[in-house]
């Protein structure tokens, strides 16, 4: 199946999606990669209000090219980073902020149960910047750019952002995973 | 197979044998500081932004090849982006990775300049007119520089060789695929175990690496030639390929992860061995996973022969 939705995310609107379905992005997206997601935790620990909202949201596992020009900043290049680098902090993420999707590349681990009834994996085709930037629309604003420019929180707006594949459901299943154990058999069966 | 920009300042024939990654600029006399710094920003630019023709067409291929309609999605993507960077003149990927330069020096050139303060200027200019995502940091501190360059990078290798010339080559690297790379020191009894050992790797890494991947193997030399090694063959063009090698790729492909994770017939575009004489008490294995983006780019400076 393929679908098409606007950020902010209804539970409803993920809660329908299957693994292997095709999903197009548009509206409002934050970037976070490493830096970010250690500093969202580090803010909750300390009862720190974070400066954007993660009500409905899609964390974009990004660090993205930008370039600033005249009339603000600019996207040059923005395909997603290898997502399973934030997977040990995403269950604790998701336990604090209403996040619906994540999307990023080549899958995440020991994520299924925290997104359960929760959120979907959205992976977007990795190394493919110049496709992605054509369905990024505009950069709305950049917090804690501190952290330099690639680990920076950018809000991006899209616009048929895609294609995503639903890597993991709201439901239990895996793509990645599912690949994974029939590569580990597929080895085991080599001589 | 040679494009326009590829030559400058005269034809003298043997470079329309050169792929069009590698470009040839031919100088009266000597090198200059200036020559070295706006070649270095004319093959980042090319390397970052298209693709060298073996790595398309082998691309092309897998695509023809796929049967799933996943892994052909995924494929068609990477082709669709290939062709978008090419023809805004962007980068590939927004990983516009470390930079990494292979420098063939001829004994017969005279260098009076700081030759490697030369390419970090390149890369400085480079960083702000591509522009190039600042990827450098402090290992620790993880502050970044904001030009790419620091501490030890780029990583610059040197060579010497015969002639009147330097042939610099650059090859971005990104993180995603470096951070699945491996190295083992085996014992030297144990040479059948590196077949397994290739594979064990390329399955850890599963989707991350963004497969298809390219997959360089150093067998031999020490801990660190090993790695050396292994780079250098991420270099080689993916048509040519022993039967060692292509034995490799196919039990990889055989474990089905491809394109992205998301399943498929290929996981690796191609394996690349290269190997050196080590020590009697050691093996040393480094295994250097190359995403499908596998960019570099060279140019040869000089004069005549």
């Amino acid at each position: 199946m393929e679908y098409r939705f606007t950020v902010p995310l209804k539970k409803d609107d993920i809660i329908q999606l299957r693994a292997g379905d095709i999903v197009y992005l548009s509206g409002k997206v934050f970037t976070a990669r490493d830096e970010a997601h250690a500093r969202i935790i580090e803010m909750a620990k300390n009862e720190q209000k974070l400066p954007f909202d993660l009500a409905g949201a899609v964390i974009y596992h990004c660090g993205p090219l930008i370039k600033e020009g005249d009339s603000g900043w600019e996207v040059v290049a923005a395909g997603p980073t290898t997502s399973a680098r934030m997977s040990r902090m995403t269950p604790e993420i998701l336990a604090i902020h209403g996040i619906h999707a994540f999307v990023g590349k080549g899958g995440m681990e020991n994520v299924t149960e925290a997104m359960q009834n929760k959120a979907v994996y959205l992976a977007f085709t990795g190394g493919c910047a110049a496709l992605a930037a054509i369905g990024i629309e505009s950069v709305v604003s950049v917090h804690w750019l501190d952290l330099g420019m690639p680990e920076a929180v950018w809000e991006l707006e899209l616009k048929d952002f895609g294609p995503l594949v639903v890597g993991i459901d709201a439901h239990g299943n895996d793509m990645f995973l599912d690949v994974r154990n029939k590569a580990m058999l597929a080895y085991s069966m080599i001589e | 197979m040679v494009d326009s920009r590829s030559t400058r300042a005269g034809v003298r024939g043997f470079e329309s044998l050169l792929p069009h990654h590698i470009q040839v600029i031919f100088l009266s006399d000597i090198i200059h500081f200036n020559d070295v710094v706006s070649a270095v920003v004319d093959i980042l630019e090319n390397a970052e932004t298209e693709l060298p023709y073996d790595v398309i067409y082998a691309l092309e291929r897998a695509k023809v090849n796929e049967i799933s309609h996943v892994a052909k999605e995924q494929l068609g993507a990477i082709l669709k982006n290939i062709d978008i960077a090419g023809k805004k003149k962007i980068p590939i990927c927004q990983d516009t990775g470390i930079l990494i330069f292979f420098i063939q020096i001829g004994r017969r050139v005279t260098i009076d300049f700081n030759l490697e303060e030369a390419i970090m200027e390149g890369v400085r200019i480079a960083t702000r007119s591509i522009p190039l995502r600042p990827n450098a940091v402090d290992p620790l501190m993880r502050q970044n520089s904001k030009d790419n360059t620091g501490e030890g990078i780029p990583d610059i290798k040197y060579e010497f060789t015969d002639g009147s010339k330097i042939k610099i080559t650059v090859a971005p690297k990104g993180a995603g695929s470096e951070n699945m790379s491996a190295i083992k020191m085996f014992n030297p009894t144990e040479k059948e175990r590196i077949h397994n050992f290739v594979l064990e790797t390329v399955l850890n890494a599963g989707g991350k690496p963004c497969p298809p991947i390219i997959v360089g193997v150093g067998i031999g030399g020490s801990f660190d030639k090993a790695a050396r090694l292994a780079k250098a063959a991420l270099l080689e063009d993916t048509q040519d390929m022993s039967k060692e090698e292509l034995r490799l790729l196919e039990d990889i492909n055989s474990l089905g992860i491809g394109p992205m994770g998301l399943g498929g017939r290929t996981t690796a575009l191609s394996v690349h061995i290269k190997s050196s004489y080590c020590h009697t008490a050691s093996l040393p294995v480094a295994v250097n996973i190359q995403c499908w983006a596998n960019r570099h780019a060279s140019v040869i400076l000089g004069g005549d022969a």
